[in-house]
């Protein structure tokens, strides 16, 4: 059972769907991460992602990235819309703790239930002319399907990166979640910035989601499965550390492909909630993190 | 209520809906029953989440796991239920007391997060774990019962009696020593280590109070729809009622959550039957988004605003109990 083949085979299928993972938890990172927003809800927005792509693709036939790119906006302006109710309900009377967790519990199960009553609870798949061939190195196999999403994600998550520490506004994000108060002194309004990054979180979903649907079919109840995944990631890469988040993807990635191959795939669902509560125990902080 | 009226109020409405089991058809036992366990699980949620501001999301995993503890006492031995249904307590507080403990330390948000996670683990569990039933599911043949009309009414009885006892014991929590350390913890758990109060120690008593009656609640589940698979028991809508009931009724006090199971579970029942069932879970998400958005301190904080404006101009009573920032 065990050999090199498998071994190193199972070693790049985890690098592939580790940075594909990444993709998924980058929002999570900016909005949890940066802004201190538990948005357990990220993992539906990333289904509801693949539905409207699934949508687009089946309906008018167009490649699942692209529409993953152009539905951006749409999300973004959805992401801005969720941060205004949250703030104006939530965070500005400081009831987030326990209202701002449940409002967005409501809204992961509201968007569940929603797709339901749409496409009903049969898996969804994308056509498109990549997906099925696979790229052979050696021994080692390289699947389009995963190749795919592996470089959109690194391409998105390098975006991300730069617009972070490069443009002003990406400074600005990181800045309100450091020292609010300095922010405000600088002549930069604070809710602003945060719908911004809000808005950039969800928009990051929208192509994760294209992502998903391109992996395999899809279900709405599928998110579940993501939010002790996205959480694990993000709170082992340290709480909106981008390189760390890409890190933690990339190692979680690993050892559940790792599982997947030596022990079965049904258990590969229990390595991120082992990791995240190891974290927690741990190294509350991370990998690179301030706590 | 008053202090000495809850219990003998409580016998005579037990009595009451005991005899009158005998009479009604069997669908409002059924429905009944779907009530009670909803007011159990939303009475438990309520005590870690509305007393201590601690939120659990992994509701439907401490539910599943008390039904799952009597599928393997079945499977092994078939005790009486008078066994089962403490074992599962046992095991469903065992699993709260240690998720807390490891948890509980750091931030709020860390137990909300690691209880969500914890459901799909043990779902994970559950699925691979073939002496339960695996993927598949288990069967549980439930035997007659001479005195009661159904197997089902004898379960509801049951549960009517747990349901009391359970709403008793929050109760006595809001009131007691107890009760107020935990408030303290909600409204500043720093403030209130510094006063003395012995903050992890109560929020580990919370929290393994909480497993244990969401374990009791699921131990009857087997039993009750007498086929159990993993799909159905970990339902995230065991999850999300628990936490929808003591948000709409308000999650102050103990009779909070009564209020919400009594109203919101009527209100499945009935849109279950009479619209569709996946209207229904619609309704519960859009209810519970509602309520945390417009009314954060639920029908009891409706009810005491509408009371205060009935008593005139006078100035507007602080009650406003919410939880503060963590």
């Amino acid at each position: 059972m065990f050999s090199i083949d498998l071994l190193s085979n199972a070693l790049v299928a985890g690098l592939l769907l580790g940075g594909f993972y990444a993709a998924v938890a980058l929002g999570l990172s900016i909005v949890f991460g940066q802004l201190d927003i538990v948005n357990i809800a990220h993992p539906a927005f990333v289904i509801l992602g693949s539905y409207v792509v699934y949508m687009t693709n089946s309906a008018l036939g167009w490649d699942p990235v692209l529409a993953g790119v152009l539905f951006t906006p749409l999300f973004f302006a959805l992401g801005v819309v969720v941060y205004r109710i949250y703030y104006s309900g939530f965070e500005r009377t400081g009831r987030e703790s326990l209202a701002g967790l449940a409002f967005f519990f409501g809204i992961m199960f509201i968007l569940e239930v929603t797709i339901i009553l749409i496409y009903g609870v049969d898996y969804r798949l994308v056509d498109a002319a990549y997906i099925g061939q696979t790229l052979r190195f050696g021994i080692i196999d390289l699947p389009y399907r995963m190749l795919v999403p592996f470089l959109t994600a690194m391409a998105m998550t390098a975006g991300i990166a730069l617009y972070l520490s490069r443009t002003f506004t990406g400074r600005a994000i990181l800045a309100v979640s450091q020292d609010r108060l300095a922010l405000e002194l600088m002549g930069a309004n604070p809710i602003r910035i945060k719908s911004l990054a809000f808005g950039i979180g969800l928009a990051t979903a929208a192509i994760a989601g294209a992502l998903l649907i391109i992996i395999g079919p899809v279900e709405p109840s599928f998110g579940r499965v993501y939010i002790g995944r996205v959480f694990a990631i993000v709170i082992l890469g340290g709480m909106g550390s981008i390189k760390g988040t890409l890190l933690a993807a990339l190692l979680i990635g690993v050892s559940e492909s790792m599982v997947q191959t030596f022990v079965g795939p049904s258990w590969a669902d229990a390595v991120a909630f082992s990791v995240l509560l190891l974290t927690l125990v741990l190294r509350p902080q991370g990998l690179f993190g301030r706590l | 209520m008053r202090v000495a009226s809850f219990w003998p109020v409580s016998a005579v409405l037990f009595v009451g809906v005991t005899a009158a089991t005998f009479f009604v058809n069997e669908y409002y036992v059924v429905a009944g029953y779907m009530v009670l366990q909803g007011l159990i699980m939303a009475t438990a949620w309520n005590i870690l989440g509305g007393f201590t501001g601690y939120v659990n999301f992994g509701s439907a995993g401490f539910f599943a796991l008390g039904a799952y503890t009597s599928v393997v006492l079945y499977t092994a031995i078939d005790p009486p239920l008078w066994v089962v249904i403490p074992a599962a307590a046992i095991v469903c507080g065992l699993l709260g007391l240690g998720a807390g403990y490891l948890t509980l330390r750091l931030r709020g948000v860390y137990f909300a997060i690691a209880t969500l996670a914890l459901a799909i683990v043990l779902e994970t569990l559950m699925v691979n774990w073939d002496y339960v039933g695996g993927a598949t599911g288990a069967f549980i043949i439930t035997p007659d019962v001479p005195l009661f009309a159904s197997y089902n009414a004898f379960l509801f009885v049951i549960m009517l009696a747990l349901a009391i006892g359970s709403v008793g014991l929050a109760r006595y929590l809001n009131h007691s020593r107890i009760g107020r350390g935990l408030t303290a913890i909600r409204d500043d758990e720093v403030a209130a280590e510094c006063a003395g109060v012995p903050t992890l120690r109560l929020k580990l008593i919370s929290t393994t109070i909480m497993g244990a009656m969401m374990g009791i609640a699921g131990s009857l589940y087997p039993y009750f729809v007498t086929f159990v698979e993993p799909l159905s028991a970990f339902n995230l809508i065991v999850a999300v009622n628990a936490i929808a009931m003591p948000m709409i009724g308000g999650t102050s006090s103990w009779i909070g959550p009564v209020i919400g199971a009594l109203l919101l579970g009527s209100v499945q029942e009935w849109t279950k039957v009479n619209i569709s069932s996946e209207l229904n879970l619609l309704i519960v998400g859009v209810l519970l988004v509602g309520f945390v958005a417009l009314a954060p301190r639920g029908i009891l904080g409706l009810a005491q605003d509408f009371r205060a404006r009935l008593r005139g101009p006078q100035k507007k009573e602080q009650g406003d109990d919410e939880p503060a920032a963590a």
